[in-house]
């Protein structure tokens, strides 16, 4: 296929075609009167440009070099190159693969039918974000990736308004549009310092800067407050649990598992630029990744609306993918080939299979809301009787996502974890071993979080009549589920392919050292552990035979839940959710609390009154609330400039950019 | 490949003792005779001719509880080594999945206990999950310190790697490690003083307020997992605690069952004097454990 492929096709163009295609696919939609072939439209044409797109992708990951197209623009800030890299054509799989398998999921999810005003507008904004994530990353010139930066940006805020009747959602849109733009402004200071740098917009060449110029320090922090506010590493995580909790669900995933992914991008990208970063650069992505992890599934676990809880777990998994480039970045600082190596490989597979099992779980969201009518998982229970499918799929994902064997997520974990361990022999980076108990407790705790997320939604019996009736969601909802689910089991039981297909990437990141002896040692081990993998699927298969054996050979009855005793047991009397989370809230009271308002009770039959719970972040309520509202106060004179006419607003810009040209003059 | 046979046979069949060592140890405390040492094995071939009722709130997670149970717990024990002779199934990082293993099992059991509706199960279950992620770090901190006493990235390598010469030179470091695994062993094996496995209807409990839907055969293999972790736990615990070998590979076998039956008194002779913690300071304790735990990884890496 690949040679074909080679024969017929450049892959750099086929890729290119592929994003802009996804691009336009929502436009034939915008004109068409009829609700329906706008959206079948859209939906064929992204996924046959993800089928040539994916191919594409891997090719130019496996061939070693960059392709360099030049765009003849006009504008005065240089050459506008596109270049596709290994590191790039990595980058462009997970946008293919989630772009292409929410839109199939959206024509079960979001049917044109059914939502005749939303939809059009709905399938073009998709398009366009998931065509402007795939340029980003070909970008090389710092306003085109600007322009290309806001087009996403923008284009997800439109999306995530798409329910705006809603008082929430607009408040998460607006939430959302002051977080990114904070990050575009830190971007407009880091671009402008490296054209200072370099002289150009061109983007510096691999290696070129030198990260011990008085610059340097001011580039890469301008490139963690912008990049790191997109992909919501802590403390620049405040806009996401509201944002990807309101989005429609297939957005949610492209959102949670593609665009922060462009966040970080940045941040792999802006690293290759300099040699010799110094050991606090890498200290600081470390310490910021792990307390990412850790306080992000803390906050997953009190959560009660599940998608809040699904994006609150992506904080924790950005948070591990930043401890994994914040450790191969002290292992570039301090020499260490083995450090660097193990950290990058598990920081660049836990992308792609946070890419996994992150839209399947949103996507499963997506499928349990249209049965349950609710996001509150004290309301559902025992979906899992009537939607035994997605029941399966989100139970795969669920796994995946706690790092638990034999699926995609532990590989990545232990990954970073044979790098903490690494440190051992050397002795130079030694209290990197604390990292890994660290992330043995985000694993236990995000076991917390899933079980009580799987439970309080499958299991059981239904808490609310509207969850009584779950109905099976259908193939177009279901496949791209499949897909996920069958990638994550693929990259669990054979981890030797994915490493081979992370290691283009790396080689891209660090031209320079003798990666092939390494490699191979950790593709034995790789080796081994999906020994282990199939092994552990063969025992359960010998276990759940001897058990059906055992089965067969006595009678099987059915009877109600042993209520001990208790004849009157009502739905309402099963751990809900809150419950089993709030054991282990309580052990983490001052990060997160369970905010209880309970009734006071007078006389001895009381009236009927209610009682509510809400988790509420320490952090957020003490510190960055009033800081806000603070910040609203002192500032508050320049509301006088905003009063909504826009051609006073343009009048601003022409005044700025002519006191600009006069000032430069 | 004799020793991986012996292995597998004594993995096999060995846990279920402990069990009963532990009965007849209490029993002995209490002055009573106890029921006889082999009394596990008549339960859990009893239970594996009963009948089997399920709960119809329950879909087939409830029914896969018990399987991926036993299914982990087996692999776990080819990775651990039993005494001096190494593990069948040995590579860099396998103390990693030897963890995980665990964390898998414990997510299916509590999806079963959830699957059941019951408000006693959920209890179990959420108290199950977060006692279980407070003792995660105090075994990754006697892995580092193992590993950077034996400079291996094996289970087998650094355990095996124990011995008295060891315990000579860095006596505090591995006392302090003793200390917080015992802690981890009875907390994750559901012993007292965290848990008691002979009660049935106490809101006191976790594991076995769990499987109180299970019956039959599906009760019979809980059971049987139970005393396999047990006994996998407790041969990581043994290394540590008895690192006696004498070279010779018959004796060694002898050596290590006999440590494992004196680690099954201990058990015992822990839970008859003393009684169930409260509730809520099951986890002070186990964060206690976790910090002696870190003292030694300190004393191993200044």
């Amino acid at each position: 296929m690949h040679s074909f492929l080679q024969g017929a096709f450049d892959p750099a163009l086929v890729a290119l075609s592929a994003a802009l295609v996804i691009g336009c696919a929502g436009i034939p939609g915008l004109f068409l009167r009829k609700p329906g072939p706008g959206q079948i439209i859209s939906t064929t044409a992204i996924i046959l440009a993800a089928l040539a797109g994916v191919p594409a992708a891997l090719q130019l990951l496996f061939s070693h070099t960059a392709t360099t197209y030049t765009l003849e623009w006009g504008l005065p800030f240089g050459s506008c190159e596109l270049v596709i890299d290994p590191l790039s054509a990595f980058f462009l799989l997970p946008v293919f693969l989630v772009t292409a398998a929410g839109s199939l999921f959206a024509v079960g999810y979001w049917p044109a039918a059914g939502h005749r005003t939303t939809e059009p507008g709905l399938t073009f904004f998709y398009g366009l974000l998931a065509s402007s994530m795939a340029i980003l990353l070909m970008a090389r010139n710092g306003v085109f990736f600007v322009m290309v930066w806001e087009v996403m940006a923008l284009s997800a805020y439109f999306l995530l308004v798409t329910e705006h009747e809603r008082e929430d959602v607009r408040r998460a849109g607006i939430v959302y549009l002051i977080a990114t733009h904070t990050g575009t402004a830190a971007l407009f200071v880091y671009f402008s310092l490296l054209a200072a740098q370099t002289g150009s917009f061109v983007l510096p060449v691999a290696g070129s800067l030198s990260a011990l110029s008085p610059f340097a320090p001011v580039i890469a922090l301008a490139a963690f407050v912008g990049f790191g506010a997109k992909a919501g590493i802590m403390p620049l995580h405040t806009w996401l649990p509201s944002a990807h909790a309101n989005a429609p669900s297939h957005v949610s995933a492209v959102m949670s598992g593609v665009m922060l992914k462009m966040g970080l991008y940045g941040i792999f990208r802006t690293l290759t630029f300099f040699h010799d970063p110094p050991l606090l650069w890498g200290g600081v992505l470390t310490v910021c990744g792990i307390s990412s992890a850790l306080l992000g599934i803390i906050f997953a676990v009190a959560q009660r609306d599940l998608k809040r809880l699904l994006a609150c777990s992506s904080i924790e998994n950005i948070g591990i993918i930043t401890t994994g480039l914040g450790v191969a970045l002290l292992g570039v600082s301090s020499h260490n080939s083995v450090l660097m190596y193990l950290g990058m490989a598990g920081a660049l597979l836990h992308i792609l299979n946070h890419s996994f099992f992150k839209p399947l779980l949103f996507l499963g969201s997506g499928a349990i809301i249209h049965a349950a009518g609710t996001r509150e998982m004290n309301l559902m229970g025992g979906l899992g009787k009537g939607m035994p499918r997605v029941g399966f799929l989100f139970l795969v994902g669920s796994v995946a996502i706690c790092g638990i064997p034999p699926l995609n997520g532990f590989v990545s974990e232990f990954l970073l974890y044979l790098g903490f361990f690494s440190q051992l022999k050397t002795n130079s980076l030694i209290y990197l071993l604390f990292l890994a108990p660290l992330l043995a407790l985000v694993g236990g705790l995000a076991m917390v979080a899933f079980t009580k997320l799987y439970g309080s939604v499958f299991l059981g019996t239904p808490r609310s009549p509207a969850a009584a009736y779950p109905h099976e969601a259908g193939m177009t909802m279901l496949a791209p589920m499949a897909l996920f689910a069958l990638l994550c089991l693929l990259v669990g039981l054979a981890p030797q392919l994915a490493l081979r297909l992370v290691s283009p990437a790396i080689a891209a990141f660090f031209p320079q050292s003798a990666m092939a002896a390494v490699s191979a040692e950790y593709g034995a081990i790789m080796d081994k552990l999906s020994l282990a993998g199939v092994l552990l699927l063969t025992a359960a298969a010998l276990a759940a035979l001897l058990w059906r054996w055992r089965l067969g050979q006595a009678r099987v009855t059915a009877a109600p839940t042993w209520g001990c005793g208790y004849q009157r047991g009502t739905a309402r009397m099963q751990y809900g959710g809150t419950a089993f989370s709030e054991l282990a809230v309580s052990v983490f009271d001052g990060i997160m609390r369970q905010r209880v308002e309970r009734p006071t009770l007078t006389g001895l039959f009381p009236g009927k009154t209610r009682c509510s719970d809400t988790p509420t972040e320490t952090l957020l309520e003490r510190i960055i609330v009033p800081m806000f509202s603070l910040a609203g106060i002192i500032f508050g004179f320049l509301h006088r400039l905003q009063h909504g006419l826009m051609h006073i607003y343009m009048l601003y810009i022409f005044v700025t950019l002519f006191i600009l040209m006069l000032w430069a003059n | 490949m004799t020793n991986s046979i012996i292995h597998i046979f004594l993995a096999i069949v060995m846990p279920p003792l402990l069990l009963g060592v532990i009965g007849k140890t209490k029993a002995a405390f209490a002055g009573r005779v106890g029921a006889p040492f082999v009394q596990p094995y008549y339960d859990i071939i009893r239970l594996l001719q009963k009948g089997t009722v399920f709960s119809t709130t329950t879909s087939w997670v409830f029914r896969a509880g018990p399987i991926v149970a036993l299914a982990t717990a087996a692999v776990a024990a080819l990775l651990i080594p039993f005494g001096a002779h190494p593990s069948p199934i040995s590579f860099d990082g396998d103390m990693i999945l030897y963890a995980y293993l665990f964390a898998l099992g414990r997510f299916f059991t509590m999806a079963a206990a959830l699957d059941t509706g019951s408000s006693f199960e959920g209890m179990g279950s959420a108290r199950e999950a977060t006692y279980s992620c407070l003792a995660e770090p105090t075994l990754f901190f006697a892995l580092i310190t193992l590993s950077r006493l034996s400079g291996s990235y094996s289970l087998s390598g650094m355990l095996v790697n124990i011995s008295i010469g060891v315990w000579m030179h860095t006596s505090a470091a591995l006392l302090l490690l003793v200390g917080g695994m015992f802690v981890v062993l009875l907390a994750e094996n559901c012993r007292i003083p965290f848990d008691d496995p002979n009660t049935h209807l106490e809101l006191t409990m976790i594991h076995e307020v769990m499987v109180l839907d299970h019956s039959g055969p599906a009760f019979a293999i809980i059971q049987y997992a139970a005393a396999l972790k047990l006994f996998v736990l407790g041969a990581f615990f043994v290394h540590l605690a008895l690192p006696y070998s004498t070279g010779n590979p018959l004796l060694d076998w002898g050596l290590f069952i006999i440590s494992m039956l004196e680690l099954a008194v201990v058990i015992g002779a822990v839970e008859s004097v003393m009684a169930r913690l409260r509730l809520i300071r099951i986890p002070q304790l186990l964060v206690a454990a976790t910090i002696l735990a870190a003292f030694s990884t300190l004393l191993v890496i200044r």
